[in-house]
């Protein structure tokens, strides 16, 4: 149950050069045919296997919603084909097409009965709904005076009632505010413990990291790349910043981790070390450890602005801390062509027991998004042990004073 | 077909639920609620039985007694607003749920069936009433009331085939609603539903003969005006052209669905 089979989907609409020309298609007035094909997906293959937990991202107009929407039955694709096995709820965009007159709850009834239960099963779910939903009074009232995030919170308290084979959702929890968001994630965390099939739609990295097993990159209508959440939204940060003549690698490490290098190239890092106290290069540092990150960029093009940025993040990708020389004003100006610039970041390592990574990124501005010379991710990977600090969880490593008063 | 008819069976719940809201939202948010179900056509009654028997002074051979202009009238107006409802909701109908049907999967021939039952259901208020106003009136027709039943039959099946036909039509060329509210007005006229057939001058009566829904508005005025049984064979083109309407709608519905969505 819950295997989502995707077999070489692709979906193209049908564009005609004037009304009058789809009426001449139709009537079979002339031999050709009057309109072109506008391909918005093609070649689209892969599988979800039970249980797993796929993300899918990709920049607007990528294609995401309509795979999503070929996938749900609402479009029906051109070519190829979507086998779904398992009962399916999908929270595609906002509201699941609730008819703004009715109340919430006459919408959360209808669609129940869209998903195809019956009224009873729904009244037996609804204390629970609106449990959820938290919406209060508003159950009552029309839908078109909910906010947008009431209408997500209903939304999704519906489609989840039941858990279902298959979860599919787009983007539509974006509109939740943080509560909800992490009552909705708790939610989908739970299903998929359970086993429930995930399929989600997002721009909100830390989401796909830490609840999908894979991701999958969609650009211009194609499958670019899938594999691991970290490899693959490291490889997708770089192509937002893609941009002519500029490269973009992956290389697999020995650790099987992957390190993505994109840029125009204006300048690279030549080496990246993390230095101890003794001045040694090291792999592994202890909790609390005073170091110096040491990034050395050599210059093949005069710049007027360079500035380094860097990021550590743990294990799932998620950044623990990062800042750049644009916000501590540290700009470099009028950088020449055959120069070397040695950064030298030194900080207190508090960070709780694992492994670590940098990534660093050589721009213009605060944004990758302007100039990239270089994005590097898993430029660097180290360890973080617990050698001399008491026993403690977590990544973070903020050792406490702890004061007790019994009264 | 049996798939179709299958699917339909298998979203039962959305579809009588839907009927349920429309109503509900139809009559609960206002104050008079069910009142203006019978207050829209007693209007329009009232306003033809004033211009037409009263100061035009129509003359209505074979048709005598107190109320008899408005008997005549409501036989063929209730009717005719049916039909009305039910066409022009219909080709309308998936551009007026695009937003449900871009984002829900389920089969798109629910809605058809919801707009032809939430009209019935409007109907049958407002006919039960006016068959007391007949019983109370002493007009009731009698056993040939029952004729009602297979006349609404050929009604239904005809003006669903030319909703369906028109709704996939107007998703496609916008300009198939437009026209449709134009055609209908005229069609409306060109009926005789509030004149007899008699003020029509002889040389073009036989003009009448081409338009489906003169049949049918005859067989209304027979039984409910007259009553007296219907002449079936006026029907007989009606019910061609109904199922012929239905098989087109069908077949153009099942080859469009796909690229419907995409246009809406």
């Amino acid at each position: 149950m819950g295997r989502i089979s995707i077999k070489n989907l692709g979906k193209a609409y049908k564009v005609y050069p004037s009304r009058v020309a789809r009426m001449k298609e139709w009537m079979g007035l002339g031999t050709a045919e009057q309109h072109r094909k506008h391909w918005v997906l093609k070649d689209i293959s892969f599988e979800v296997a039970p249980g797993e937990s796929v993300g899918i991202v990709g920049i607007n107009g990528a294609g995401k919603s309509t795979l999503l929407k070929l996938i749900t039955g609402t479009i029906q694709p051109t070519e190829g084909s979507v086998s779904l096995q398992g009962n399916v709820a999908a929270l595609l965009e906002l509201g699941m097409g609730f008819h703004p007159d009715f109340t919430g709850r006459q919408n959360a009834y209808m669609s129940g009965q869209l998903m195809g239960f019956s009224v009873s099963e729904i009244r037996g779910w609804m204390p629970a709904i609106e449990q959820f939903a938290e919406i209060g009074d508003y159950i009552d009232q029309p839908v078109r005076v909910y906010s947008s995030g009431m209408q997500m919170r209903l939304a999704f308290s519906v489609a989840t009632a039941r858990r279902p084979d298959i979860l599919i959702v787009d983007e539509a929890l974006s509109v939740g505010d943080a509560y909800f968001q992490h009552k909705s994630f708790d939610r989908i965390r739970q299903f998929r413990e359970q086993g429930t099939t995930l399929l989600i739609v997002s721009h909100d990295k830390q989401a796909i990291q830490t609840v999908c097993d894979r991701a999958l990159l969609l650009n211009a209508g194609r499958l670019e790349k899938q594999g691991s959440p970290e490899a693959v939204m490291d490889y997708y940060n770089a192509l937002i910043a893609d941009k002519a003549n500029s490269r973009l690698e992956q290389i697999s490490r020995e650790d099987g981790r992957v390190e993505t290098v994109s840029g125009t190239g204006e300048a690279t890092t030549t080496s990246i070390e993390l230095i101890n106290e003794q001045g040694k290069a090291v792999e592994a540092i202890n909790v609390g450890e005073k170091v110096i990150l040491r990034v050395t960029a050599t210059i093949h093009q005069n710049i007027e602005r360079l500035v380094l940025g860097y990021g550590i993040k743990d294990r799932l990708g998620q950044v623990m801390f990062g800042t750049n020389t644009h916000i501590t004003a540290q700009v470099q100006e009028n950088v020449r062509a055959g120069e070397k610039v040695t950064f030298e970041c030194e900080f207190q390592a508090s960070l709780g027991q694992g492994s670590y990574s940098v990534q660093t990124a050589l721009v213009s501005s605060d944004t990758h998004m302007v100039d990239n010379y270089e994005w590097r991710d898993l430029a660097l990977v180290f360890q973080v042990i617990n050698i001399n600090r008491q026993h403690f969880a977590g990544s973070a490593w903020l050792p406490p004073q702890i004061g007790i008063h019994r009264t | 077909m049996t798939a179709i008819l299958r699917n339909l069976w298998a979203f039962r719940a959305f579809i009588s639920g839907s009927v349920r809201r429309e109503f509900q939202s139809k009559y609960l948010n206002s104050m008079l609620g069910i009142a203006w179900t019978v207050i829209q056509p007693l209007a329009m009654i009232l306003v033809y039985t004033l211009i037409f028997s009263q100061i035009m002074r129509a003359k209505l051979p074979g048709i005598e007694g107190d109320f008899a202009y408005s008997v005549y009238l409501c036989a063929g107006i209730l009717t005719w607003a049916l039909f009305q409802e039910v066409t022009g909701r219909c080709q309308n109908m998936f551009l007026e749920h695009a937003n449900l049907i871009k984002k829900v999967h389920f089969p798109r021939l629910c809605l058809p069936v919801i707009i032809t039952l939430t009209a019935f259901l409007n109907f049958g208020i407002i006919f039960v009433l006016f068959t007391l106003f007949l019983i109370v009136s002493g007009n009731f027709p009698g056993v040939v009331y029952i004729a009602l039943v297979p006349v609404l039959l050929v009604q239904l099946i005809f003006s669903v085939g030319l909703g369906v036909l028109l709704g996939v039509l107007n998703v496609f060329f916008r300009d198939v609603g437009q026209a449709y509210t134009v055609i209908v007005q005229f069609w409306f006229w060109l009926t005789p539903i509030v004149y007899p057939v008699s003020i029509i001058p002889e040389q073009l009566r036989g003009l009448l003969a081409y338009n489906p829904m003169v049949g049918l508005m005859t067989a209304y005025q027979t039984i409910i005006g007259r009553g007296q049984w219907p002449d079936w064979s006026q029907l007989v083109p009606m019910l061609v052209l109904g199922i012929i309407f239905c098989a087109l709608g069908l077949r153009l519905f099942r080859s469009r669905v796909g690229e419907m969505v995409d246009e809406l």
